[in-house]
C-alpha cells in the first residue's frame, strides 16, 4: 500500500518541472529557418552561376544551362583572363590591373589607418582647443557627396602635379577614408580608461610614446576593423581610380569593365565571369583571414578589457 | 625632504568651481588620507598634485620645489589608480620597468630596481605575465611597483582598493601600512571609506564640495569631530545625533531635548561658544551603556528595543531616546530581544555638541 503510494508521488513529481526547460520545435522557428535558407540562397546563387561559368568553355556555356555544373572543366578561362583577355588594343589581361591595385591599395590602407589612428588618439586623449570643432568638421566630411567634390580635386590635385600619378590617387583615398576611421579610432580610444594615459604620462611617455607604446599595441582589434574597410573599399573602388588614377594607374576594376565591355561578337561569357571572381578575390580573402578579428573588433567597443 | 605643500588652489571645469583657495600640507614622510564622499574634489586635488589635471590657480610644492608648472614626470611623484591602469599589452616586467625606458635609465639599474620592487610587493613569480593574467590584489601589487620603482619620494594613491573585494581590501590595507613604515615616503591616499582612512592616516582631511573640513589625526577627527558633517560622516553605525537646546541653569551649560536634560559639566566647550543656542548632541553608538553600567553614567535613561542587529562581534541595538532615533552597540553575549524596555546611559561630556544652524561645534 505504501509502495504504491510512493510509486505515486514519484510520477508526480516527473510531471513537476525540473532541470533545463525542454525546447519544443514550433512552427514560427520552422518558418524562420525556411526564411533564412531561401535568403541565403538568393545571394549564393549568382556566386555559384559565376563560379561554374567560368569554369566551362565557351560552346558548353552555350549548350548548357545556367545552373548545370562544367561537364568538362577548364581553368584556361580564369588564365586567359590574367593573361590575354583584350581592354581596348592591349591584350595584357588583368594582371596589370592587379599590379595597380596592389600599388594603390597598399600605401593608402596604411597610410590612410596610420593618420586616422594617430588623429583618433590625439582627439581623445589630448584634450586640445577647438578638438571638438575639428571632430564634427571631419564627421561632416564623411556626408559630402563624391560628385561635389570631383572637380575642386582634380584642379587641386593638377595644382601640385599629382593628378594622374600614383601617390595623387593614394592621397584621394587617404582623404575619403578619413573621417570613417578616425570615428573609429576615436570611439575604440574612448573606451580606454583615462587612467591607462594617465599612468603613461606619470611614467614620463610623451606624445608620441604613449600612442607607439601604449595606444598602438591595444588597437589591434579596431585596426584590424579599418584594415578590412580600407581595403575592402578601396579595392573595389572605381570612380576614384579611373578619374585620379590616370590610365597607366587604373585599378584593376576599370580593366575587369573594359574588359566585360570590349568584345566582338559573343560576349566572352567565361573569361568575364573568370575576371569577375579574380578581381574580387582580394577582398574575399582579407575578410576570411581577418573576420574572427573582425567581430572581435566591432564587438570591443561594447566590452571593456 | 618631500613636503607636498597646496597653496590657494582654485580648480574650475567651466562655470564649476570645484576647489577654491585650498590650501593643505603633507609633511615630509606622512601619510595623509583625503576622505570625503564622491564628488567632493578629493581626486581633483589628488590629479592636480600630480599634474594630470589643469589649474586654474595657486601653487603646488613637492620637496621645497614649485612644480606647478612641471610635468608629472618631473614632480617626483609615483601614481596609484583605482583601475590599476596596467598597460594591457605588456608583461609586468615590462609594466615595472617601461617608466624607466622612456627616462632612459641603463639596463642594469632598470633590473635591479624591478627586482627590489618585485622582492618587496611579492610579484617575482608573475613577472613574465600579462596584467590579463592576473588577479585583482596582483594587479594592484604591480601597480604599486609601478610607483616604487620610480624611486620617488610621494607616493599618490587613487582610491587604490575600491576595485578588490572586502577581504582582499583587507589585507591590502596593511601592506600598504607596511610598505609606509617600511619605505617612509610621504604618501597622500584618497579614498571615500573610511576604515582605510582611519587605519591607514597619520592625518585624515575630510573633504566636502571642495572644502577641507577638518585636518586632523584619525583620533582627532573620531572624538572631536568640528562640525556635523564630519560628525555623520565618520563611524559606523554613525553618531546618533539628538536635536535639542543648549541652556544655561545657574550657571552650569544643560543639553535639554523632549524634556530630558543632559549635564554638559565636564563638556569641553570651545572658546566662544554661546551660553544658549539650538543645538545638536552627538553620541556614538559604541560610547553607550546598557543595564547597571547605564545607571553609573551621568546620564541615564529608559528606552525600548525597536531592532536588533547582530554583526557577529557586537550587536547594534535601535531604540529611541527623548523621542528620536537612537542607536547603541553592545557585546555579542549580551542579549537583546525587540520590544524589551532597558537602561540606556551615556556620558553627554564624551559627545560632541554641534550648533543647530552653523554645524559647528561648541
Amino acid at each position: 500500500m505504501s509502495a504504491a503510494t510512493m510509486d505515486g508521488n514519484v510520477t508526480a513529481a516527473t510531471k513537476q518541472p525540473t532541470g533545463p526547460k525542454p525546447k519544443r520545435v514550433t512552427i514560427g522557428r520552422i518558418g524562420l529557418y525556411a526564411f533564412l535558407i531561401i535568403s541565403a540562397a538568393f545571394f549564393l546563387i549568382p556566386v555559384y552561376v559565376m563560379l561554374i561559368t567560368s569554369l566551362k568553355d565557351m560552346p558548353e556555356i552555350l549548350s548548357s544551362n545556367v545552373l548545370t555544373p562544367p561537364l568538362r572543366p577548364t581553368l584556361q578561362p580564369w588564365i586567359d583572363a590574367w593573361l590575354h583577355a583584350c581592354t581596348g588594343g592591349d591584350c595584357s589581361g588583368l594582371s596589370p590591373g592587379f599590379l595597380n591595385s596592389v600599388k594603390i591599395t597598399v600605401p593608402a590602407v596604411i597610410v590612410s589607418i596610420g593618420i586616422s589612428s594617430l588623429t583618433g588618439y590625439a582627439l581623445s586623449f589630448w584634450n586640445y582647443k577647438g578638438a571638438n570643432f575639428f571632430f564634427g568638421l571631419l564627421i561632416f566630411g564623411a556626408f559630402v557627396p563624391y560628385q561635389v567634390v570631383i572637380y575642386p580635386i582634380i584642379i587641386g590635385l593638377r595644382t601640385v602635379h599629382l593628378f594622374s600619378t600614383l601617390p595623387g590617387i593614394v592621397a584621394v583615398h587617404t582623404i575619403f577614408g578619413m573621417p570613417v576611421l578616425v570615428l573609429l579610432f576615436r570611439n575604440f580610444y574612448a573606451g580606454v580608461p583615462i587612467e591607462l594615459f594617465k599612468a603613461s604620462r606619470v611614467d614620463g611617455a610623451g606624445f608620441w610614446q604613449t600612442f607607439f607604446y601604449i595606444m598602438l599595441p591595444m588597437s589591434v582589434p579596431i585596426t584590424t576593423v579599418a584594415l578590412i574597410l580600407q581595403v575592402t573599399g578601396i579595392w573595389n573602388d572605381f570612380l576614384f581610380g579611373v578619374i585620379y588614377a590616370g590610365r597607366p594607374n587604373w585599378p584593376m576594376t576599370v580593366q575587369l569593365l573594359n574588359i566585360v565591355k570590349t568584345t566582338q561578337g559573343i560576349p566572352q561569357y567565361d573569361v568575364n565571369m573568370a575576371a569577375t571572381i579574380e578581381a574580387a578575390a582580394v577582398p574575399l580573402i582579407i575578410y576570411f583571414v581577418s573576420g574572427r578579428w573582425f567581430v572581435r573588433g566591432i564587438a570591443a567597443g561594447a566590452v571593456k578589457g | 625632504m618631500a613636503q607636498v605643500q597646496v597653496r590657494d588652489l582654485d580648480i574650475s571645469f567651466g562655470a564649476l568651481k570645484v576647489l577654491e583657495k585650498l590650501n593643505v600640507t603633507a609633511e615630509d614622510g606622512e601619510f595623509l588620507v583625503l576622505l570625503g564622499p564622491s564628488g567632493c574634489g578629493k581626486s581633483t586635488l589628488l590629479n592636480a598634485i600630480a599634474g594630470l589635471l589643469d589649474i586654474n590657480g595657486g601653487q603646488i610644492f613637492i620637496g621645497g620645489k614649485n612644480v606647478t608648472w612641471e610635468e608629472p614626470k618631473d614632480r617626483g611623484i609615483g601614481m596609484v589608480f583605482q583601475s590599476y591602469a596596467l598597460y594591457p599589452t605588456m608583461t609586468v616586467e615590462k609594466n615595472l620597468s617601461f617608466g624607466l625606458q622612456v627616462a632612459g635609465v641603463k639596463k642594469d639599474e632598470i633590473r635591479s630596481r624591478v627586482g627590489r620592487a618585485a622582492e618587496i610587493l611579492q610579484i617575482e613569480p608573475f613577472l613574465k605575465r600579462k596584467p590579463a593574467n592576473l588577479s585583482g590584489g596582483q594587479r594592484q601589487r604591480v601597480a604599486i611597483g609601478r610607483a616604487l620603482v620610480r624611486d620617488v619620494e610621494v607616493f599618490l594613491f587613487d582610491e587604490p582598493l575600491s576595485n578588490l573585494d572586502a577581504k582582499l581590501r583587507g589585507e591590502l590595507r596593511v601592506e600598504i601600512k607596511r610598505l609606509h613604515q617600511r619605505l617612509k615616503n610621504t604618501v597622500i591616499y584618497v579614498t571615500h571609506d573610511q576604515i582605510e582612512a582611519m587605519t591607514l592616516a597619520d592625518r585624515i582631511a575630510i573633504m566636502r564640495n571642495g572644502v577641507i573640513q577638518q585636518l586632523d589625526t584619525p583620533h582627532i577627527i573620531y572624538n572631536k569631530p568640528q562640525n556635523l558633517f564630519v560628525a555623520g560622516f565618520i563611524g559606523s553605525p554613525s553618531m546618533n545625533l539628538l536635536r535639542g537646546q543648549l541652556t544655561t541653569v545657574a550657571g552650569k551649560r544643560v543639553f535639554s531635548a523632549g524634556g530630558l536634560s543632559m549635564p554638559l559639566d565636564r563638556y569641553e566647550f570651545t572658546s566662544g561658544a554661546p551660553d544658549a543656542a539650538p543645538a545638536v548632541l552627538g553620541i556614538r553608538p559604541e560610547h553607550v551603556a546598557i543595564g547597571d553600567d547605564a545607571t553609573k553614567m551621568p546620564f541615564a535613561v529608559e528606552g525600548e528595543i525597536e531592532v536588533v542587529e547582530p554583526m557577529g562581534s557586537d550587536t547594534v541595538a535601535w531604540t529611541k531616546v527623548a523621542g528620536q532615533s537612537f542607536t547603541f552597540r553592545c557585546e555579542s553575549e549580551v542579549q537583546l530581544h525587540v520590544g524589551q524596555k532597558l537602561k540606556i546611559g551615556f556620558d553627554p561630556a564624551r559627545g560632541s555638541l554641534f550648533h543647530e544652524e552653523t554645524t559647528n561645534r561648541l
